[in-house]
C-alpha cells in the first residue's frame, strides 16, 4: 500500500520537473515584450471601458496612447484633461487642452407642450418606433421617450422623468462619452461645452419644419423667426433648416435670446432667478434714453 | 392535391368580408394630395408649377433615373401648391396638392368601354409604354414594372407568373378584379408575355376563391399559353419566391432574382394596369382598394383615384366605426397602422382594414420559451427568435450571417408566437441597421 503512494509521489514529481523545464524554455522562446508604460497608462485611465475614445476599451486606448507620436485626436472624455495630462507626463508628451462637454437634450416636448395624436402600442424602443412612424405626437423630430438613451448610458447619468416623459441628464454624472448621442435615432442629444456652474443656454428643439407646422405640433418649437439672431451681439446664433442653434463656444450667457424667443424654445438653465421684471424695466429705461 | 410551397407558412383567419362586393367607383373628392414618391426607388421630380391647370391623366412628376416611376394627376383641377405632406408613416414627403375642378381627362385616354383584344405594339414599345404610364407592381411592393420587364441580354425568361393569390386576410381587391375585369387581366397578361417574349404564363389563385379560378380558367381557354392554377390556401403564398416555388417548383437563391430561375412575377392588378396603359392609353392613377373591417357599415371594393384622402374612402364605406382600434393600410399581416385618416391613397395601397379595439391590442411580451414555432412557420427557413435576440443585443454582424436580410417581413413568426414576442419588429430593425451597414460598406 505504502509503495503505491510512494510511487505516485515520485512519478508525479518527475512529470512536474520535466513539465517545468519544458515550460521554462517555451516561456523564454515565446516571450512577448510589451511596453511597461501601457500598464502604467492603463492604471490611470477611468477603467469604464465605455468606448467614448473610439477604442475597444481602456487598455486598447492605453496602447494607442503609447504608440502615438502626439495626442492629436486622442482624448478620454471620461477622465478629461486631468487624466490626459497625467498620461502625457508618463509618456513625456504634451496633452492637448480639451473643453469638458456635457450631453444636452434638444427637445422640450413635454405632454403639456406637445399633445399626443396617436397611441403607440408597439415595442417600447425608440429605434423601432422611429423606423415605423412619426411617433405619438405630430413632431417628427422630437423625443419619442422610450429611453434608448437611458439604456445606452453606462454611468447612470440619464433617467426618464415620468412626469414630463423626457429623459433628464444629470450633469454631475455625465462624462460626455457620447453613447446616448449614438443611441438616439432622432439625433436630438448634443454634446455641448460645459460652462461654469453647469449653466446652459440652448435651443431645446430639433424641429426642421417651417414655423407653422412646427408650432402646431409643439408649443415650444423653434419657428426660426430669427429674433434671437438679431438680438445676439456675439454672432453665437445661426439659423439653418428652420432651426436656430446657439454656439456654446461663442455664447456669453447674456440671456437676451431667451427673453426674446416668442415660443420659449430657448432654455436657460442653472441661472439664479431673475430680478422682478418691473425693476429691470426701471433700470434699463434711463440707460436707453442716455444713449 | 393542390400545389403550395413546402416550408413554413401560417393560416390566419381569412375574414374576406368583401369577397362578394362588386367594385364601385369612388366619387372624386374635393382635393387630392399626390405624393411624388409612390414607388420603390428615387422620388419623381414635379414638372408642373403652382397655379397650373392639370387634366386627369396628365404627367405631374417625371421619373428620376431608371428605378423610378412617373406620377400622373388623378383628377383635373388647379395645382394649389407643391409642399410636404405626411405619408402613411406620418413623415413628410413632397406632394402635389390639387384643388379639383370638374373631371376633364386628357384627350389621349380611350374612355370607351370596348375591350381591345389585339396587341399591336412590340416588346420595346410595351416597355416604353409602361415607363410612360408609371406602372408599378400593385401587389404592394410598388417596384417599377419596366425594370422587371427588361430582360438583360444573355438572360432568358421561360415563364411569366401572374400573382392572383391574394393571401392577405381581409383583402379582396385582386379577387374582385379577376371576377369583374377577367378579360382585361388576361389581355394584360398577353401583353406582359409579349414584352418578356415568353410563350407561356401561369396565373396562380388560391382555392379560397373558387369562383375566380373557374371564371379565369373559362376565359383563359381563348388565350394561347395562359393556364390558371389553383393553389392550396397558405400565407404567405403571394410572396414572389413562395409563389415561384409553389407553381414551378424552383427555388430563388439568397440575394437573387426570380429571373435567375427563368421567371418573372407580376400581380393581377399590374396586369390590369398594363392593359389599360397599353390598350387604352390610360396611365396608372386609379386602383382597386378594399375597405373592410368587422364593424364597418358598408365594407366594399372601390376604384379609387390616387391622392384621395383615406377619410373620403372611409366615409364612402359608412364612416369610421366608434370601436376602431387601428386603421391598417394594406393587409393585416404586412400592412402598417396609420396615425391619421388624412393620408392619401397611393399606388401601393391594396386595402384598408379597420380593426376593432378588441382585436387590435398587442399581446403582452413574455419570455421566449424556445418552442421554435417561429422557426417552423418561417417560409424562408430563418430562425426568427435568434434574429430578434441578436438585434436586441446589437450583434448585427452575426444576424447578417444568419441571413436576416433574406427576411421578407411576412410576419408569420410574430403571428404564431405564443409568447407574444415582437419578433418582426426587431428583425425589421436589424434589417434596417444591416442594410445601412452594407450601403456604407459598398461606398468604401
Amino acid at each position: 500500500m505504502s509503495s503505491v503512494i510512494l510511487l505516485t509521489i515520485i512519478s508525479l514529481s518527475v512529470i512536474a520537473c520535466v513539465a517545468a523545464v519544458i515550460l521554462y524554455f517555451v516561456a523564454r522562446k515565446f516571450k512577448v515584450i510589451e511596453d511597461p508604460r501601457i500598464d502604467e497608462v492603463q492604471e490611470i485611465l477611468p477603467a469604464a471601458n465605455c468606448g467614448a475614445c473610439g477604442f475597444a476599451g481602456c487598455r486598447n486606448f492605453a496602447e494607442a496612447l503609447v504608440k502615438a507620436d502626439s495626442f492629436e485626436g486622442l482624448n478620454c472624455p471620461v477622465g478629461g484633461s486631468a487624466v490626459m495630462e497625467e498620461a502625457a507626463s508618463i509618456l513625456g508628451k504634451t496633452a492637448l487642452v480639451t473643453d469638458p462637454l456635457v450631453a444636452v437634450l434638444l427637445c422640450n416636448g413635454t405632454p403639456e407642450n406637445r399633445s399626443r395624436t396617436s397611441l403607440y402600442s408597439g415595442v417600447l424602443d425608440c429605434r423601432i418606433s422611429h423606423n415605423l412612424y412619426i411617433g405619438e405626437t405630430d413632431c417628427s423630430y422630437g423625443c419619442l421617450g422610450y429611453g434608448d438613451c437611458v439604456r445606452a448610458c453606462s454611468f447612470d447619468a440619464i433617467f426618464m422623468d415620468a412626469a414630463i416623459k423626457l429623459p433628464v441628464i444629470i450633469d454631475d454624472k455625465c462624462v460626455a462619452c457620447g453613447a446616448c448621442v449614438k443611441a438616439c435615432p432622432r439625433n436630438i442629444i448634443e454634446l455641448r461645452k460645459k460652462a461654469r456652474k453647469d449653466r446652459k443656454i440652448y435651443v431645446a428643439c430639433s424641429n426642421c419644419d417651417k414655423g407653422g407646422p412646427a408650432r402646431r405640433a409643439c408649443k415650444v418649437a423653434c419657428i426660426a423667426c430669427g429674433k434671437c439672431v438679431k438680438v445676439c451681439a456675439f454672432d453665437a446664433i445661426t439659423i439653418e433648416n428652420n432651426l436656430a442653434y446657439v454656439d456654446a463656444k461663442k455664447c456669453t450667457f447674456c440671456r437676451k435670446c431667451a427673453v426674446e424667443c416668442p415660443t420659449n424654445a430657448i432654455l436657460e438653465i442653472n441661472f439664479p432667478p431673475k430680478k422682478p421684471k418691473v425693476e429691470v424695466q426701471v433700470e434699463t429705461t434711463p440707460d436707453n434714453s442716455n444713449v | 392535391m393542390l400545389k403550395t410551397f413546402p416550408a413554413g407558412g401560417v393560416h390566419p383567419p381569412e375574414n374576406k368580408i368583401t369577397a362578394n362586393a362588386p367594385i364601385q367607383y369612388l366619387p372624386v373628392p374635393e382635393n387630392v394630395i399626390i405624393p411624388v414618391s409612390q414607388h420603390i426607388g428615387a422620388p419623381a421630380t414635379p414638372v408642373i408649377n403652382k397655379g397650373d391647370y392639370v387634366k386627369t391623366g396628365q404627367l405631374i412628376a417625371a421619373a428620376k433615373g431608371y428605378v423610378s416611376s412617373n406620377i400622373h394627376s388623378s383628377v383635373s383641377g388647379k395645382v394649389n401648391k407643391i409642399d410636404n405632406a405626411p405619408d402613411s408613416s406620418g413623415y413628410k414627403q413632397p406632394s402635389v396638392f390639387i384643388d379639383i375642378e370638374g373631371d376633364e381627362w386628357t384627350d389621349t385616354i380611350d374612355r370607351s368601354p370596348e375591350i381591345i383584344q389585339e396587341v399591336v405594339l412590340t416588346s420595346e414599345e410595351i416597355i416604353k409604354k409602361c415607363v410612360e404610364s408609371g406602372i408599378v407592381g400593385l401587389g404592394g411592393a410598388t417596384f417599377p414594372s419596366h425594370v422587371k420587364l427588361t430582360i438583360p441580354s444573355g438572360r432568358k425568361c421561360e415563364v411569366l407568373i401572374i400573382n392572383g393569390v391574394e393571401c392577405e386576410p381581409y383583402l379582396t381587391s385582386d379577387h374582385r378584379l379577376m371576377l369583374e375585369r377577367g378579360e382585361e387581366v388576361l389581355i394584360g397578361t398577353t401583353i406582359l408575355m409579349k414584352a418578356l417574349k415568353v410563350e407561356s404564363a401561369m396565373i396562380g389563385i388560391e382555392s379560397n376563391k373558387p369562383d375566380a379560378i373557374s371564371h379565369m380558367s373559362k376565359l383563359a381557354t381563348d388565350f394561347k399559353g395562359i393556364t390558371v392554377i389553383g393553389l392550396e390556401v397558405k400565407y404567405p403564398q403571394g410572396a414572389e419566391k413562395q409563389l415561384i416555388k409553389a407553381l414551378i417548383n424552383r427555388e430563388v437563391p439568397t440575394g437573387r432574382l426570380p429571373l435567375d430561375v427563368g421567371t418573372v412575377v407580376h400581380n393581377v392588378g399590374t396586369a390590369f394596369a398594363v392593359y389599360e396603359a397599353v390598350q387604352k392609353n390610360k396611365p396608372l392613377f386609379e386602383r382597386v382598394v378594399t375597405i373592410t373591417g368587422k364593424s364597418l357599415k358598408h365594407p366594399g371594393n372601390f376604384f379609387v383615384r390616387t391622392g384621395t384622402p383615406l377619410s373620403s374612402l372611409i366615409d364612402a364605406a359608412g364612416g369610421l366605426p366608434e370601436d376602431t382600434g387601428k386603421i391598417v393600410a394594406g393587409g393585416p399581416m404586412m400592412g402598417k397602422a396609420i396615425n391619421t385618416t388624412d393620408v392619401p391613397v397611393v399606388k401601393g395601397m391594396s386595402g384598408v382594414v379597420l380593426i376593432p379595439l378588441t382585436e387590435s391590442a398587442r399581446m403582452k411580451i413574455n419570455p421566449c420559451i424556445r418552442c421554435a414555432k417561429c422557426v417552423s412557420v418561417c417560409p424562408l427557413n430563418l430562425e426568427p427568435y435568434l434574429l430578434m435576440t441578436l438585434t436586441e443585443k446589437n450583434l448585427v454582424e452575426r444576424a447578417e450571417k444568419e441571413r436576416i436580410t433574406d427576411c421578407m417581413e411576412c410576419g408569420s413568426c410574430s403571428f404564431i408566437c405564443p409568447a407574444g414576442r415582437p419578433l418582426l419588429d426587431y428583425i425589421r430593425l436589424g434589417k434596417s441597421i444591416i442594410l445601412k451597414m452594407i450601403r456604407e460598406r459598398n461606398l468604401k
